[in-house]
């Protein structure tokens, strides 16, 4: 097993190199650059610039080194010094700006991701084995109607609901009071009025996929023999059904592990930009914009090693919870 | 409480005893009598077999005995009686699916083995824990005790080195190896009654006869009965005591294993006999074949189910009326109108 994890981690480190290259020649691929974009959005707002200014920014920013120089600067800043560089668009060290949000965005990401497991497995489980029960046609229908509505109409109407009949404000993760001010009490309790929201939305969607997917498995693994072996052992129903069946009905949630850390990361760029979340999705939307290309690029990077680190993960969680794949 | 149902009796060697046993599917189509008024019966430490082409109801049969009927199936009728070695008479028609009671006798007095040893055991448990799992159910042992007779039980079926086979996974072991670990799940808490519901049909037949050599060996150590399902006349010839054949739903002849094959009342045992291909016999001629197919389960036939395929059946005697069971002196019973006369005409043969 340890070997199994260290053959993978080693592995992982050319992946990542060639990773942290793509990421970065793609961002470079746009015409133009940041100063390209700086400069347009200078004279829509009527400002005069020359093309000697516009070359002087370039310079000074040394956006005018050749790919591969410049590469090399952000990379060996990264790997030696931990400096994800500067971004250009808010002028301020990238890794402040994306460390600042990504605690949030963990949090909001793992706990719509529990509140998604804890819906999905025990209602899928429930409807195969009750299945073509009133209650399976009843949650075949939320799940399609959780699956049909876009999570950021869903945000929408929550929104409207919060506002117009619950008096609550809603949008954002706090109240302009406690914006600014230290944690408190107070403050998580306005946290958690705010929360629900995105968390609700952002489960429904994920549960109501993952309801079908769990439901599905089931219903394939109920009709095998070893389940029959099971109840011949004299098991109750409970026992066999989640000991057995579901034991190997969880191996597809296992494997998607792996794109759940990523996914975490980056997050529901239209939900939190209509909920105004101050999380990381935005603001990658907002760098990709504006060719920030420090920001974007790390952006990429960061969501790059999360994807390596996700897979290695859910394959060693997929080899302890199934010995086929462990002595394969 | 058991006891005082008048229903509830049996000799004392018997251990299983059906009684007009019925089971229905109803499905799209229509209503399928999968199982049309079964009887039989088993005695302590003896080997049923019970033959049948597909979808003759034998397996189905069994599943009503575990009561491991699929779902949808209604039970239109009949009695099961089952007393274990420890003595108290269970009526197991009357048990629901995953009732208390009914979870104590399967795996503790009834094991039961499957045809697919590849997917008949869990793929992610490995078979230790499996059968560790059964022994700590029924039985009042701790880990390390539980763990020590499933070695036990392992080197009982055969299998090398059991200690290290307990933390082997079934994808491991072969066919074979795998059945051997089934039959030693199945008779982990010392049964009373083995189902054995084609247990070497997946097999190859060098494996076949070793299971078979073994079920024969534990059945005479443990002295166990057990009910041996399959479609093949040459295994019953093998291991079995008596023999029942089934067709359609319906037990149509029973006798004991030399009188099935040497004096058969039922032309469908004929017919089922004379198709088995002989080493030396009749050698350069076609194999006698059963004329016609198993009906669709939907469209039985009227009077004896049999009769559009038998070749002794009477128009207006054997497609009106439903033959009764015919029982002769050797306790060999048939379902046919003309029993006693085939039995006449074998003996100037």
């Amino acid at each position: 097993m340890v070997g199994f994890i260290l053959h993978r981690a080693f592995w992982a480190i050319p992946t990542l190199i060639f990773v942290s290259l793509i990421s970065f020649f793609i961002i470079q691929l746009p015409p133009g650059d940041y100063v390209t974009a700086y400069v347009a959005q200078l004279r829509n707002g009527g400002e005069y610039v020359t093309l000697a200014q516009e070359e002087a920014l370039r310079q000074s920013m040394g956006l005018n080194d050749p790919i591969i120089v410049q590469y090399w600067r952000w990379i060996s800043d990264i790997v030696f010094r931990g400096d994800f560089g500067q971004s250009l668009e808010w002028n301020a060290p990238v890794g402040t700006l994306i460390w600042d949000r990504l605690g949030l965005t963990l949090a909001i990401s793992t706990l719509s991701m529990l509140f998604t497991w804890a819906i999905a497995i025990p209602v899928g489980v429930y409807s195969a084995t009750r299945q073509y029960s009133v209650f399976d046609y009843l949650f075949t229908v939320f799940g399609f109607l959780g699956k049909g509505i876009p999570d950021f109409l869903l945000a929408l109407v929550l929104m409207w609901i919060g506002f117009a009949y619950m008096q609550i404000d809603v949008g954002g993760l706090f109240s302009p009071e406690y914006q600014t001010a230290p944690w408190s009490f107070d403050k998580v309790i306005n946290l958690l009025s705010h929360l629900w929201i995105p968390i609700v939305v952002l489960a429904t969607g994920g549960a109501a996929g993952l309801i079908r997917v769990m439901r599905a498995n089931m219903l394939d693994e109920l009709g095998k023999p070893y389940v029959e072996t099971a109840y011949a052992q004299g098991l109750s129903e409970r026992q066999v059904v989640w000991n057995y069946p579901v034991r190997v009905a969880l191996n597809p949630f296992i494997s998607t592990v792996g794109w759940a850390l990523p996914a975490l990361f980056s997050g529901d760029v239209i939900t939190a930009v209509v909920l105004n979340l101050p999380t990381t999705g935005p603001l990658l939307l907002k760098a990709l914009q504006m060719q920030d290309m420090y920001l974007a690029g790390s952006f990429i990077l960061i969501l790059s090693v999360f994807t390596v680190i996700g897979t290695l993960v859910s394959d060693v969680l997929l080899a302890w919870s199934d010995p086929r794949i462990r002595y394969a | 409480m058991l006891k005082m149902n008048p229903q509830l009796s049996m000799p004392a060697e018997r251990l299983l005893d059906l009684d007009d046993v019925k089971v229905h599917l109803p499905t799209r189509e229509g209503v399928v009598k999968a199982v049309n008024g079964v009887s039989y019966h088993v005695d302590r430490g003896e080997v049923l077999g019970i033959v049948g082409e597909s979808g003759s109801g034998k397996s189905i049969t069994a599943r009503a005995i575990m009561r491991l009927l699929p779902r949808n199936a209604r039970e239109e009728g009949g009695h099961i009686q089952f007393r274990p070695r420890t003595g108290e008479l269970h009526d197991l028609s009357a048990l629901g699916r995953d009732s208390r009671a009914v979870r104590q006798i399967r795996g503790q007095h009834i094991g039961m083995i499957f045809q697919e040893p590849m997917t008949a055991l869990s793929p992610v448990h490995s078979i230790g824990d499996q059968i560790i799992r059964t022994i700590q159910l029924h039985m009042r042992l701790d880990r390390h005790a539980a763990r020590r007779r499933a070695a036990d039980l392992l080197s009982k079926v055969g299998m090398p080195r059991p200690e290290q086979m307990l933390d082997n996974y079934p994808h491991q072991l072969s066919g074979g190896m795998r059945q051997r670990a089934m039959i030693a799940l199945a008779i982990s808490c010392d049964p009373s009654l083995l189902i054995a519901d084609e247990p070497t049909t997946a097999l190859d037949v060098t494996t076949e006869a070793q299971i078979l050599e073994l079920l024969k060996h534990l059945q005479a150590e443990l002295g166990m009965a057990i009910v041996f399902i399959t479609h093949n006349f040459g295994v019953v010839a093998d291991i079995a005591d008596r023999v029942a054949v089934m067709y359609l739903g319906r037990i149509v002849e029973t006798a004991s294993v030399d009188d099935i094959f040497y004096a058969p009342k039922h032309p469908y045992t004929r017919a089922l006999l004379n198709s088995i291909p002989r080493l030396g016999v009749d050698q350069g001629r076609r194999l006698p074949t059963i004329p016609g197919m198993v009906p669709d389960p939907y469209s039985v036939p009227t009077g004896c189910s049999f009769h559009p395929r038998c070749g002794y059946s009477v128009a207006g005697t054997c497609d009106v009326r439903a033959p009764e069971q015919h029982i002769f002196p050797n306790g060999q019973a048939a379902r046919c109108h003309f029993a006693e006369q085939l039995a006449e005409a074998d003996a100037h043969v």
